[in-house]
């Protein structure tokens, strides 16, 4: 069967162990973590991780099964079976000469990226967007040098009213 | 109330209903043994190790269906009971285990007999706790036995901090009634309709099979299952885990299934057109090769775990929930199909199993000189009458105990299956005694198994526990052995040992009797000898043929419907 891309949402107890029992899970029954992010939501007591995987179908469903049997897992959903929004965010530190600050100062409009930081010797620059237009941004930079790269993983959210702590 | 944290950990305890406790004392849990000293209520277990303290409180469990309650001290305290964990774990058996930590000031430093025991156990158990506060301690009581006992059980592991458990600091104790854990599943119930769809499919089989698993006794569902299995005449098989979940001498019984399961059982899965799964989770060693497992049968699943349905193998139907109450269920709804069974096909499928039991796979050649091991179980099942608690350990003797002694009742047969853990066998003999004082209880064990936890003999001792110890001493670690006969053309690396011990003077210098058989024709009298000294531990030393092998056998990779039923180059019978 095919691998295809899950960006699985999880809701999880805001609790001492949890995020290692999921990152356990993952490393126990062998499946990968492409990306990952947790913070706390608007109720402090649970926190939501957000986590890019590939696996084929029955995989996803013994996965999001194995990860709804831990305890600490509030509610778990995969949001690629529905429309939904992905985000992630980049930030990305160039040393430039004189030459390609306007190049970059070019490419950042394209991009609707923001220079966030400025030195005698470079930029940092802040992008927004799903994972493809992050991707073509970073390819855009061409021979202008990345000095460190930071991206803040997939966060993705379904369409509609719907949440995910009244999906049950 | 006010209370100090350890007396906070045995009120919890009582409140519980815990009789016994399985522990082994060390510095970060001292407090809690203070507070034990002299109760009347519960009766702590000193063991002789923290592996035969978990396998004790597992074999308890295993035995009365109660929590077993392990209590041990940080550090190598800890680490000890790990063994023990993931056995109850691999076969969901309901423990709780109290563990000492450094106090919190400690802590992350590397402090004397610090260990990260939730870290550690975290794939071993169904959860685990870290107490952080004095006040919370009740509070992790009511949810560890609350998740070790429900659903699918398992053990639960509560790590305290000393300093938690001083007895200078009391606080107000009230055990709570309810907690709250919105995240814990409680098990779904299922739709009437899926329940008739499951029924109808049920009834429109011609060659129906129904394989049970360690799920029914767990679920305490043996007596459901035996009426939905009467109601509608179908055969059955049992899991190694499932023995005893249907009573083994009944008709419709067609024995275990699986790697070392019978002719009949296996050929029946075989060609099985609808099966029905109960409880049981499709292990590698009862599929064999999956892409061969049950060709042409539509497969029905009730599991009390979600996780369990279509893990190994895709099933057509599942039925999520209590097993018993499925069960129930089921077996009302099927009653309007019954009339729809076709009688005729039943009937030639009746035939044809009764033409694959008349292969006798469990025949042996029997022998006037040496003392065949599939014996040994057939007269300890003949002289107990079959209403022993047999504990095993692992090896060829666990498969010859689990085929020859024919279990009619649940949670007699107490084995490591899942995780198949050697030393397992004495330990847990130990538990099911103390549940049932008044019966019967047999360790059947090899020479090398035994020896994994052999200094629990003093504990069985110190609380006079007179469990009959069985070894079938075949000098070989047999199951081993026969995997290198077959698969390493016969090169025996390191499954003999060279320096086995006297074991009648082992068991006398333990306190004990020992008996050695080696006379097929002693071999009645003798274990009669020892099963009649009741209130006694007797070690009986059997000297059995060192080279057979245990039949039927699945070799890894084949089928339900390739099975080899002897050894020898002529008899060699592809089924
Ligand atoms: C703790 C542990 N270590 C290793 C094994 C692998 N193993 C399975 S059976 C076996 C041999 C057991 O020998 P014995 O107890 O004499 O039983 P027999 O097969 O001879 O009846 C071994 C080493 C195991 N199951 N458990
Ligand atoms: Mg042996």
């Amino acid at each position: 069967m095919d691998e295809k891309r899950h960006i699985i949402s999880i809701l999880v107890e805001n609790e001492f162990g949890s995020l290692s029992r999921i990152a356990g899970l993952f490393s126990a029954r062998g499946y990968n973590i492409h990306c990952l992010n947790v913070a706390p939501t608007n109720d402090e007591s649970i926190s939501r991780m957000t986590l890019v995987t590939f696996c084929n179908d029955q995989k996803i469903k013994q996965l999001a099964k194995q990860l709804d049997k831990l305890i600490d897992v509030v509610n778990v959903k995969d949001l690629t079976e529905e429309t939904h929004i992905e985000r992630e965010m980049l930030l990305l530190k160039l040393k430039c000469n004189k030459n390609q600050r306007d190049e970059i100062k070019r490419l950042t409009d394209i991009f609707r990226a923001r220079i966030i930081d400025v030195t005698d010797t470079g930029y940092t620059v802040e992008l927004t967007g799903a994972t493809e237009k992050i991707l073509a941004f970073i390819e855009s930079m061409g021979k202008i040098k990345i000095i460190e790269m930071v991206r803040s993983g997939t966060l993705g959210i379904s369409r509609g009213i719907d949440s995910l702590e009244n999906i049950k | 109330m006010k209370l100090s944290g350890s007396q906070i950990i045995i009120e919890c305890l009582k409140k519980e209903g815990v009789e016994f406790i399985f522990g082994y004392p060390g510095g970060a849990v001292l407090h809690i043994y203070d507070a034990l000293f002299g109760d009347k209520k519960i009766k702590h277990i000193l063991t002789r190790h923290e592996q035969g303290a978990t396998h004790a409180a597992d074999g308890y469990a295993r035995a009365c269906g109660k929590p077993g309650v392990v209590l041990v001290t940080s550090g190598p305290g800890i680490t000890n009971c790990v063994t023990g964990l993931a056995t109850a774990h691999m076969d969901s058996v309901p423990m709780i285990i109290i563990s000492g930590q450094v106090s919190r000031e400690y802590v992350g430093s590397d402090a004397f007999q610090e260990a990260d025991a939730t870290g550690i156990t975290r794939p071993v158990t169904k959860h685990n706790f870290l107490v952080d506060s004095r006040e919370s301690i009740a509070e992790v009581f009511k949810k560890a036995f609350i998740i070790a006992t429900t659903g699918r059980p398992g053990p639960v592991l509560i790590d305290i901090p000393k300093d938690l458990t001083d007895p200078k600091v009391k606080i107000n104790f009230e055990y709570p009634k309810k907690v709250k854990l919105r995240s814990y599943k409680a098990p779904i119930s299922e739709s009437k309709s899926k329940i008739d769809e499951a029924a109808k499919l049920l009834a429109s089989a011609k060659k129906p099979m129904i394989y049970a698993g360690g799920g029914v006794i767990l679920g305490n569902a043996h007596k459901e299952l035996a009426a939905l299995v009467k109601n509608i005449g179908y055969p059955i098989t049992n899991t190694l885990m499932g023995l005893g979940c249907y009573p083994a001498t009944d008709n419709q019984f067609l024995g275990m299934l699986g790697m070392h399961g019978t002719y009949e059982a296996n050929m029946a899965m075989h060609d099985c057109d609808v099966l029905l799964a109960v409880g049981a989770r499709f292990d590698d060693r009862v599929t064999g090769d999956t892409s061969k497992f049950c060709p042409s049968a539509k497969i029905i699943h009730i599991d009390v775990d979600p996780s369990s349905i279509s893990k190994i193998i895709e099933v057509d139907l599942s039925l999520v929930g209590e097993t018993s109450k499925i069960l129930r269920d089921l077996n009302k709804a099927v009653k309007p199909y019954l009339k729809n069974i076709n009688k005729s096909a039943l009937k030639r499928w009746w035939t044809q199993i009764d033409k694959w039991r008349t292969k006798k796979c469990l025949s042996y050649k029997t022998s006037k000189t040496i003392i065949k091991p599939q014996s040994v179980i057939e007269t300890l099942y003949e002289i107990t009458k079959g209403d022993a608690y047999v504990t095993s350990d692992v090896g060829q003797h666990q498969m010859w105990a689990a085929q020859y002694y024919k279990f009619d009742k649940p949670n007699r047969w107490i084995n490591s299956g899942g995780l198949g853990t050697m030393g397992f066998g004495l330990p847990a003999a130990m538990g099911a005694q103390l549940a049932y004082p008044k019966s019967e209880v047999i360790c059947v064990t090899g020479e090398a198994s035994i020896l994994m936890c052999i200094q629990e003999l003093a504990t069985c001792l110190q609380y006079r526990l007179p469990i009959k110890v069985i070894t079938l001493n075949n000098r070989y670690m047999g199951m081993v052995r026969q995997w290198q006969e077959f698969f390493y053309e016969g090169r025996y690396a390191m499954s003999y040992m060279e320096a086995i011990p006297d074991f009648v003077q082992l068991a006398s210098s333990f306190g004990h009797i020992g008996i050695k058989i080696e006379k097929p024709s002693e071999l009645k009298s003798k274990l009669q000898e020892a099963m009649n000294l009741k209130d006694r531990l007797v070690f009986v030393d059997i000297i059995t043929d060192q080279e057979e092998n245990v039949y039927p056998m699945i070799k890894s990779g084949q089928a339900h419907n390739e099975m080899h039923l002897s050894p020898t180059g002529k008899d060699t019978e592809l089924a």
